[in-house]
């Protein structure tokens, strides 16, 4: 079933919003230690207080919260103390099969390790069992320089594809790894509440449709459903023009990761004639010097064959020669 | 039962730059803490409870935090909270604490902020299109400038009053060995010929990107008597909020913010803030938000910030010095940025503040807003207690 075959016009819109950064992580002191010496394929510890050996090192004690700096070796093989099944890995997980998330501590430690055991199937792997960490072929000074664990006995026979090295922060030759990149990838599908949809559906055939406050009688344009305000339901459509004024606005000189539209351009605040609040948008169709508060602007739409749902449809703003709104007329919606 | 009072044992902050790769986030976090321990003479045993506040999770990729700061912030075992208002998380989480303490709930709180921005892009986390959505937003300079304009127009401010503020923050920043920006020889030319931004915000107008933390110790009456050479006590704390739009919103002296300072005022019995406030750390992270939130604040008249301003007044030495510590255009650890201003005020009247002092700071105020100017949070410490 597609969304096609059951949209109706009251339908709510929905769209796909992915959402990704590659974080950069400085590992510190201790962390520092750890990443390092992964990637001559030892793996290190802390001890505590207490006399615990934390794997992975802990950067202060759990119990004292003192700076912990006694590191010490363990070794990469150690006993599942327990473990859930993976049947379906997601995006971005040590493996691509089927695999156990397992707490595994290392001989020589005192704490759990969590990471990847690539054991087949639920029925080879067990609490107790013993497992050893299988190293990239490529270490880089990363968690995911052990690709996984697999049974010491029992080594699956077909062992899981290794993914290809996480990626680096770059390093001069040699240099110790003090950065690791962190990539977070977020897949939302994004909906319009049932009036904005109105609203948005209302563009894609080129009208403004907005909302009036039963209470204060304000009209807003996107509708909110609801008066913020007053915190009433707003049911009163209302068609606007596409004219209206520019209360304020900045000219955006900047480039930026993510940007979409090239610099210099100007934003700003148009006021719809009958409108009660400004919405961003562009202005185009003069030098950015010229535009004033107060101008009068028209919508420049796009070729209609382009139009679809979305605010978009209008390529920007322009002025219409008309003189400018008295200050006074739009002082209250700064 | 009315509040118990309340005080600053001691504050504590990082060296605040564009990247501390050299510390990893809870390294960065003990940083501040540790400084803020020794200031305040306590150890771990001395503290009841941890509150930690940090910018939107977007801002650095990690969410819940709290999770995994509990070590390093010594919190296992005790409670710990973590406060979220945007950019004026620093100053809320203060507030948090301090009302704990208030409430008789701790002796002895220990409240942090932080931000290390360099893990990655502000300006890329606030500028996120949702679907059919019009592309226009470019960060918090792209959010804010259109109000700016507002408020020059509004206030028939001559332009050179935002350089004015630029120059003055970032030279009162080289005499604070912690800021990020220190530039003993900016001028207010240097400003004005600094490259446009966000017309009407230039470059120098705007602050950096910093990672930084900022941490205090509060406590309460009996702990800040102990302080020697006496604690900054907390006269009064306010915080209001209200929705990013509406129509009608005053966006360039927002209500919640005017409200917000009018109720700070009365609980701190304070009628007269330009003359009974001896100095004033306001969150400014562009320049022209000192008039406009000297006005808000109620320091000035609506439209009259800028004259006190361009009379050089906001200066060290004047009648209302504001951000002696440099502020926030000269160290913007954005979650730490509002904890920063609170903890300069207390440092001001507690005489900790070094090359910056204000001569007879007894009165101070620190401030912070965030998200589109609509979370407000203040407070006003004193080198006396409430009422002496």
């Amino acid at each position: 079933m597609t969304a096609a075959e059951t949209e109706t016009p009251e339908t709510p819109l929905s769209a796909p919003l992915d959402v990704g950064f590659d974080y950069t992580r400085s590992v510190g002191p201790v962390l520092g230690r750890f990443v390092n010496a992964l990637r001559e394929r030892r793996v290190m510890g802390v001890r505590g207080d207490d006399g615990r050996v934390h794997v992975p090192p802990v950067e202060y004690d759990p119990d004292t919260a003192r700076a912990l700096t006694d590191f010490t070796d363990v070794a990469d093989e150690g006993t599942v103390v327990s473990w859930s099944w993976v049947a379906e890995p997601l995006e971005g997980q040590p493996l691509q099969r089927p695999f156990a998330w397992a707490l595994i501590r290392l001989d020589g430690a005192d704490t759990c390790l969590l990471h990847a055991v690539d054991a087949g199937s639920p029925s080879k792997i067990s609490t107790g069992m013993r497992v050893k960490a299988r190293w990239a072929d490529a270490t880089v000074g990363h968690i995911r320089d052990i690709v996984c664990f697999t049974g010491v006995d029992a080594p699956p026979d077909d062992p899981a594809p290794a993914p290809p090295a996480p990626p680096v922060a770059e390093q001069a030759e040699g240099e110790p790894v003090r950065t690791v990149i962190t990539p977070i990838h977020l897949h939302y599908l994004h909906s319009a509440s049932p009036e904005e949809s109105r609203y948005l559906r209302g563009l894609a055939e080129g009208r403004l449709l907005g909302q009036r406050c039963p209470a204060c009688g304000k009209v807003y344009v996107p509708p909110r459903g609801a008066c913020p305000t007053d915190g009433v339901p707003t049911t009163d459509e209302v068609e606007l023009p596409d004219t209206g004024i520019v209360t304020t606005f900045c000219i955006v000189n900047v480039p930026f990761l993510g940007q979409r539209i090239k610099p210099p351009y100007v934003a700003a605040y148009i006021l719809l004639d009958g409108a009660d609040i400004a919405f961003l948008h562009l202005v185009l169709g003069c030098e950015a010097s010229e535009v004033r508060m107060g101008m009068r602007v028209r919508a420049a739409w796009k070729p209609r064959e382009e139009w679809s749902t979305t605010l978009e449809n209008i390529a920007h703003f322009e002025p219409t020669g008309e003189p400018d709104a008295p200050y006074e007329s739009f002082a209250h919606h700064l | 039962m009315g509040k118990q009072l309340a005080a600053v044992l001691g504050t504590g902050q990082t060296h605040h730059r564009a990247k501390r790769t050299d510390v990893s986030m809870p390294g960065l976090l003990r940083e501040a803490v540790d400084r803020a321990m020794a200031d305040a003479r306590v150890d771990w045993p001395d503290i009841d409870a941890v509150v930690v506040g940090k910018a939107p999770d977007m801002f650095e990729g990690v969410m819940m935090p709290e999770l995994f700061l509990a070590d390093a912030l010594g919190a296992n075992g005790k409670p710990l909270l973590r406060v979220h208002t945007a950019g004026s998380v620093g100053g809320s989480t203060a507030l948090v604490a301090a009302s704990l303490v208030q409430a008789g709930v701790h002796r002895r709180v220990l409240t942090v902020a932080y931000e290390k921005q360099s893990e990655s892009n502000a300006m890329w986390a606030l500028s996120i299109v949702p679907p059919f959505q019009m592309p226009v937003g470019a960060g918090a300079g792209g959010y804010f400038a259109p109000h700016v304009r507002s408020y020059i127009r509004r206030s028939g401010a001559p332009e050179h009053v935002g350089a004015i503020v630029a120059a003055k923050d970032r030279r009162n920043g080289a005499l604070n060995p912690f800021a990020h920006l220190r530039q003993a020889d900016i001028t207010v030319e240097s400003v004005r010929a600094s490259q446009m931004l966000w017309d009407p915000i230039r470059y120098d107008e705007t602050c950096p990107s910093s990672d930084g933390a900022c941490a205090m110790v509060l406590g309460d009456e009996a702990a800040g008597d102990a302080v020697e050479g006496g604690a900054a006590w907390i006269h009064a704390t306010a915080m209001r909020t209200e929705p990013t739009t509406f129509a009608g919103r005053d966006q360039v002296n927002p209500q919640a913010g005017r409200d917000a300072a009018a109720a700070l005022w009365r609980e701190a019995g304070i009628t007269d803030p330009l003359s009974q406030v001896d100095v004033a750390e306001i969150y400014v992270p562009f320049s022209w938000f000192e008039p406009m939130w000297l006005e808000n604040l109620g320091f000035m008249p609506e439209g009259e910030g800028w004259k006190l301003t361009e009379a050089g007044e906001t200066a060290i030495g004047g009648r209302l010095p504001v951000n002696p510590s440099g502020g926030v255009l000269s160290s913007n650890p954005i979650g730490a940025s509002g904890m920063l201003r609170f903890s300069e005020a207390a440092k001001q009247v507690m005489g900790r503040a070094g090359d910056y002092q204000v001569d007879d700071a007894r009165t101070a105020l620190g401030h912070a807003y965030g998200g589109g100017s609509q979370y407000f949070s203040m407070w006003v410490v004193g080198s006396a207690k409430p009422g002496n």
